[in-house]
């Protein structure tokens, strides 16, 4: 191991980024936990303890309550239709079918583009009077007209919609992966055991790929919970909040309304909600690391 | 179906942007509204630039030598340190908010430092959270480094910087390559810290002045979707030519490694 002169240095590499991560996650965690406590509602800093208030006064308001509908709704659509996608996508793909990498590729550029981009054009496809309602009507589906982000009961899918068109090629790449990690010796055996192709993926293919999905699960989990741009630009809190999000929430509350006792409690509740997504996975991966 | 769907949105919403018309293809050709959209963002797209290549060379820095460390001087704390460390990436930066906009405007007025308001701040805060997304990368890769390999550099008396130097170092290439785009395009592409830090239009991002852009009723929609296309040439371009390695830090952020 190493020797005891070399040690020195090796921590003091690491002690500027863990007093900046220190201070700047964790401190700033501690001191906005402070704010939402306080009686900071006007642009003029009052750090006064006035405990629970803001987060008892925050859950009886409308707004909150539809956010928090919101962001359940919206998540579970939402990875449920990156994942079925994502992995149809992938077995597709898997077939060795021609031309794979150009479909990987097309499928994955959204990735890499801002949400502020997708949402911008997103709001002009689902436009009630032009976009994809145009396009049915010139193709004689003038039926299948749909007011998207207009009604408020549809209007949370019609960014389900966008958010998956972004993230369900990634969820693809990563099943990909995966399929191309299962031995081909086995999926042969069990065919040879007289396995069904549908079968073969009920019983064997998903149970392999299930660390896959997990991990798909928490990534687009905790994007989706602190989801923010893609809403800001598509359709801001959409009518009566019906896609309004505690991001949009909190930005608007804090930085255009001054209340930033109630917008702290919001960032809090946020951070509650992903870390209960995250830290048991963290948890769990640095266990399995210290094992092997 | 679905995937029929998803390539001709993929590339209708493109299609369209150059589109003068809205589904009907163009009579001729012409790049004026995405000369009309350079014009007014010209600025920002130069702002972003000067936002991103500092704050990408800096993050993967300092992510190199943090995972240098973790990888290959393991010390007492570190398994509690590196998740603790990783924490930091999947929080909403929500959280750390209001804090941020206090101490970069305390910087200015006490330190002289202007910091609230200008690319320079916005540079310290991206450099500041991509230390754990960096950090990972780098270490991940780095513990696929034999360590017989850096065991044979110290007993031929190499010692901390020496090992970086002549071992680690030369080998770093697919890393860097990984973590710069991986920066490149999440910095980019970034909305909160910019739209909340840099409030004067002049100092602002792309990705903020093509928000506020598509947000004014008297831009032509053509030049918003030629703004929008402007915004996402530069990642795409990377993507295109690079994106292989995109695919794989993706998967390295997302499957450990």
């Amino acid at each position: 191991m190493s020797r005891a002169r070399d040690r020195l240095p090796a921590v003091l590499v690491l002690v500027p980024s863990v007093v900046a991560v220190g201070v700047f996650v964790y401190g700033f965690i501690g001191w906005t936990a402070y704010v939402s406590l306080s009686g900071w509602t006007t642009f003029i800093p009052d750090l006064s303890f006035v405990g629970r208030r803001n987060y008892v006064e925050l859950f009886q308001t409308f707004r909150f309550q539809a956010d928090l509908r919101n962001t359940v709704v919206f998540t579970l659509t939402f990875l449920a239709a990156c994942l079925v996608l994502g992995f149809l996508l992938a077995v597709l793909l898997d077939q060795r079918v021609r031309g794979e990498a150009l479909f990987r590729n097309v499928f994955l550029f959204p990735m890499s583009i801002s949400f502020i981009v997708t949402g911008v054009v997103w709001q002009w496809l689902l436009n009630p009077s032009t976009g994809i309602n145009l396009l049915l009507e010139h193709v004689g589906l003038g039926v299948l007209r749909s007011p998207w982000y207009t009604e408020p009961r549809i209007a949370i899918f019609s960014v389900v919609l966008a958010a998956t068109w972004q993230l369900s090629g990634f969820t693809m790449a990563m099943y990909l992966a995966g399929l191309r990690g299962i031995p081909e010796e086995l999926l042969e055996a069990a065919r040879v055991d007289g396995a069904s192709e549908w079968a073969l993926y009920r019983y064997v293919v998903v149970p392999l790929l299930a660390p896959i999905t997990l991990s798909a699960v928490i990534v687009l989990g905790h994007i989706s919970l602190k989801i923010f741009d893609l809403v800001f630009a598509m359709t801001g809190s959409g009518p009566a909040f019906s896609t309004d999000v505690p991001g949009v929430f909190m930005f608007e509350t804090t930085f255009r309304g001054n209340r930033f006792a109630e917008g702290a409690a919001i960032a809090i509740v946020m951070l509650l909600l992903v870390a209960v997504l995250i830290v048991p996975y963290l948890w769990s991966t640095t266990r399995q690391e210290a094992r092997t | 179906m679905p995937v029929y769907v998803l390539v001709v949105n993929g590339l209708k919403s493109f299609r369209e942007v150059s589109l003068s018309r809205m589904w009907a293809l163009p009579a001729d050709l012409s790049f004026d509204s995405f000369a009309a959209a350079y014009a007014r963002l010209r600025p920002n797209v130069l702002n972003s630039v000067r936002l991103v290549v500092p704050a990408t060379v800096l993050a993967a820095v300092v992510g190199s030598l943090n995972g240098y460390v973790l990888a290959h001087w393991k010390f007492r704390g570190a398994d509690l340190l590196f998740p603790l460390l990783l924490f930091g990436m999947f929080i909403p930066y929500q959280s750390v908010l209001i804090p941020l906009v206090q101490f970069l405007q305390w910087a200015g007025q006490t330190l002289g430092v202007q910091l609230y308001g200008t690319i320079g701040g916005l540079v310290l805060v991206h450099v500041v959270y991509g230390i754990p997304i960096t950090t990972l990368i780098f270490r991940n890769y780095y513990a696929t480094i034999p360590a017989d390999l850096v065991e044979a550099a110290r007993i031929d008396g190499a010692g901390f910087a020496g090992i970086y130097r002549h071992v680690v170092l030369p080998l770093s290439a697919p890393a860097f390559v990984v973590v710069a785009i991986w920066e490149f395009t999440a910095v980019w592409n970034e909305f909160l810290f910019a739209v909340t830090i840099t409030s004067h239009p002049a100092r602002q991002p792309v990705t903020v002045a093509l928000q506020n852009l598509a947000g004014s009723q008297i831009v032509e929609w053509n030049v918003q979707m030629a703004g929008a296309l402007l915004a996402a040439l530069p990642t795409l371009l990377v993507y295109i030519f690079l994106g292989r390695f995109f695919l794989r830090g993706l998967l390295a952020g997302a499957l450990k490694g």
